[in-house]
């Protein structure tokens, strides 16, 4: 990965982003900002922009399972988290005493109402404020990924083991949320959503700015995973996945940086949960257990689980996919989602970054080469 | 929560739950026997194990069906048909994955909850396609149905106490298998060292195949039990995944005994407690104490020690 092999010195051995990666940010950001809002509908748009918020998760899988070498199946608990912080605030909002004067205790969420509840809990108060939900939706789900990594890592558990205790963990929260109805409104999660510091967030123009804010938030993510991957950070990373005893003999304590990079994709997935809630317009706890995890493990997989890129467009193939056949044949769908995950693994284990690099770019190259002989050397470096 | 009963009461409930966690054990213990063999002997994480599991019982209903219609006079001793050919499906299933899929995949563990969760859903979708979406409960034979009145205020079902039979006579069985027996010697000679175990004539790539196959085979009977318990649907097998594995490392992989003890002490927590809290909540409290106790103790109950 961080081979220098170039037969001419370059300048800049290591430089911010090499000019394929440049390339595939302007690509990137040329698709999600410009040609997707021009060519769909506004219904279609939301459901994209739905799908950027996914691949925050997979962006953050990248770096956890791509480059630290953790896989964690309870990814789906942080973009909860995130969403239902979110959500809590936006609930707070909408429950004005004016909009539930027919409730029994006006003033509450309905769901409070429905179930018996007659004052707001105490872990439901902080939430009227704004700036706070905002902080809380960072901070909360990097402490709580805090105390799960250090816990795990300092012990030295790792591999399956952490897969199989952050599945448990997505369980319990997903039991926890529909068990808990009159504090979490149970399976239907947390719904009818109106406003967000007064602005109606229903509207085709909201989801449309939202979209945009979500497409921004998301190329800002990608630019700081880069950065990490950059830093000496993000070599230590790579280290530890392929050789984590003699990184621990060098000196460094690997625990940290493992639980860094956990925490990291928490954060980051917890960012995509609450653009989620703003976006869609609601939370439920079908976006917090063992098979939304999984599935969102899937669109790391397939765009490359160790391309950032490849995160983004992972996640918008497998997601346009999943809507196109589930409309069209749902019986398939489960038969391709099963496939696609036989298959990523067994064949193509690199996912659509692999296929890009093995099979795409030495033609790209060698055609790059031909057109300008000389300064082209640069290209000759694998855009990672 | 204990104060609204006399202490008699109390006694009852504990021996009324003890015994409906009793069956709960049972069935837990089956599937993580099965796991266990598979994730603590070959180290593979086998995310389809409910679905195999699931096969079982699908094959205890059509075996149900069969011989209400064309073998009336057998029928009370379908049961035992339905076992032996839920270990065979689920058995011969197993060992055609692991020549397809997983024997490709030793080296990348975590690749292998992938590829077998899509497995899982693979099957899901063929289980909703072949049954239907709607869950299914098999006919039980008539001298299973019914209970044995202990005292005035315990009952035992007796399907329980059959269910906790053979669950009891397997356990036995791998027991004997895998500590006794030259099948047994190999397995656990492939599991401490590959290439040595190689290189005196152990043919790996069968033992790998007949492990994998009778963990699979184990899960099949597990759905044979499971029917007695609880109705059959395409998705049944994933709500035990998790506990399932929970067990296995709670026990400490690669330990038969730590299992079983793992299997006993969740089950009868969760029993209890649903009894006097609502059944989210039990859960909920059963699993936060396991994975508390794992972060504390990973390695789990019990360890075996090999130098490695």
């Amino acid at each position: 990965m961080t081979r220098s092999t170039s037969p001419t010195p370059v300048v800049n051995d290591n430089p911010f982003m090499k000019p394929m990666e440049w390339v595939s940010l302007a690509l990137l950001v040329a698709v999600i900002f410009v040609v997707l809002p021009l060519l769909l509908d506004a219904f279609r748009l939301n459901l994209v922009g739905k799908y950027l918020t996914y691949s925050f998760v997979a962006l953050g899988l990248v770096i956890c399972w791509g480059f630290g070498g953790i896989l964690s199946l309870g990814q789906g608990v942080f973009f909860g988290l995130g969403g239902y912080l979110m959500a809590m605030y936006l609930k707070l909002e909408a429950s004005s005493i004016e909009n539930t004067k027919i409730q029994s205790t006006p003033g509450i969420p309905d769901f409070m109402d429905w179930n018996q509840i007659t004052a707001l809990p105490w872990f439901w108060k902080p939430f009227q404020s704004l700036p706070f939900t905002l902080l809380a939706v960072l901070v909360v789900p990097a402490l709580f990924a805090f105390v799960i990594g250090t816990a795990m890592f300092r012990r030295r558990v790792g591999g399956t083991y952490f897969a199989i205790i952050t599945q448990a963990i997505a369980a319990i929260l997903t039991i926890l949320i529909v068990g808990q109805q009159g504090y979490t409104g149970g399976i239907n999660g947390i719904t009818d959503l109106r406003t967000l510091h007064g602005w109606d967030i229903r509207t085709d123009s909201a989801h449309n700015i939202l979209y945009f804010v979500n497409a921004g938030l998301l190329v800002g993510c990608i630019l700081f995973a880069q950065m990490v991957k950059k830093s000496k950070l993000g070599r230590i990373l790579l280290a530890m996945r392929d050789k984590e005893d003699r990184v621990r003999f060098s000196g460094y304590q690997v625990a940290s940086f493992k639980t860094f990079a956990f925490c990291l994709a928490a954060v980051f997935a917890a960012i995509g949960g609450a653009m989620f809630t703003l976006q869609v317009g609601f939370m439920s706890p079908s976006f917090v257990g063992i098979v939304p995890s999984i599935e969102m493990v899937i669109y790391a997989a397939v765009g490359g689980r160790l391309s950032l890129f490849g995160a983004v467009w992972g996640t918008l193939l497998v997601n346009w996919a999943k809507t196109s056949f589930s409309e069209s044949f749902p019986e398939l769908w489960l038969f391709g989602l099963g496939a696609l995950f036989i298959a990523v693994v067994l064949a193509f284990p690199n996912g659509l970054a692999g296929i890009y690099r093995t099979y795409v770019e030495p033609r790209l190259t060698r055609r790059v080469k031909a057109l300008e002989p000389a300064p082209a050397v640069a290209l000759t470096h694998a855009a990672e | 929560m204990f104060g609204d009963y006399s202490l008699g009461d109390l006694g009852a409930i504990f021996a009324m739950q003890g015994f409906a966690g009793l069956i709960l054990f049972s069935v837990y213990v089956l599937m993580a026997l099965g796991l266990a063999i598979i994730f603590g002997q070959m180290g593979v994480i086998n995310m389809a194990h409910g679905e195999f599991m699931i096969l079982g019982a699908y094959m205890t209903y059509l075996c149900s069906g069969f011989f209400q219609s064309h073998l009336p006079a057998l029928f009370p001793a379908y049961f035992f048909v339905a076992m032996a050919l839920a270990f065979l499906a689920s058995g011969a299933l197993g060992m055609l994955v692991e020549w397809a899929l997983i024997r490709h995949l030793y080296k990348r563990p975590l690749d292998t909850l992938l590829a077998t969760w899509g497995l899982s859903l693979i099957l899901q979708q063929a289980y909703r396609s072949i049954f239907g979406a709607r869950e299914v409960g098999v006919e039980l034979p008539a001298w299973l149905i019914g209970s044995v009145q202990v005292t005035d205020t315990i009952e035992i079902p007796i399907n329980g106490m059959f269910v906790m039979a053979i669950t009891t006579l397997i356990t036995v069985g791998v027991a004997i298998l895998m500590y006794r027996s030259r099948f047994g010697a190999q397995v656990r000679a492939v599991v401490q060292n590959r290439a040595m175990a190689g290189a005196v004539g152990i043919d790996t790539e069968k033992v790998d195949r007949l492990t994998f196959g009778l963990g699979c085979g184990i899960a099949g009977i597990a759905g044979s039990a499971f029917t007695m318990v609880g109705s059959t649907g395409p998705t049944s097998g994933q709500l035990y995944i998790v506990d399932t594995f929970l067990i296995v490392v709670f026990g400490g992989a690669a330990s038969l005994l730590g299992t079983i003890a793992s299997a006993f002490s969740i089950s009868q927590t969760q029993s209890t407690l649903e009894f006097f809290l609502s059944g989210s909540t039990a859960k909920v409290i059963t699993l936060l104490a396991v994975v508390g106790i794992l972060m504390l103790r990973p390695q789990g109950l019990f360890t075996l020690k090999v130098r490695r």
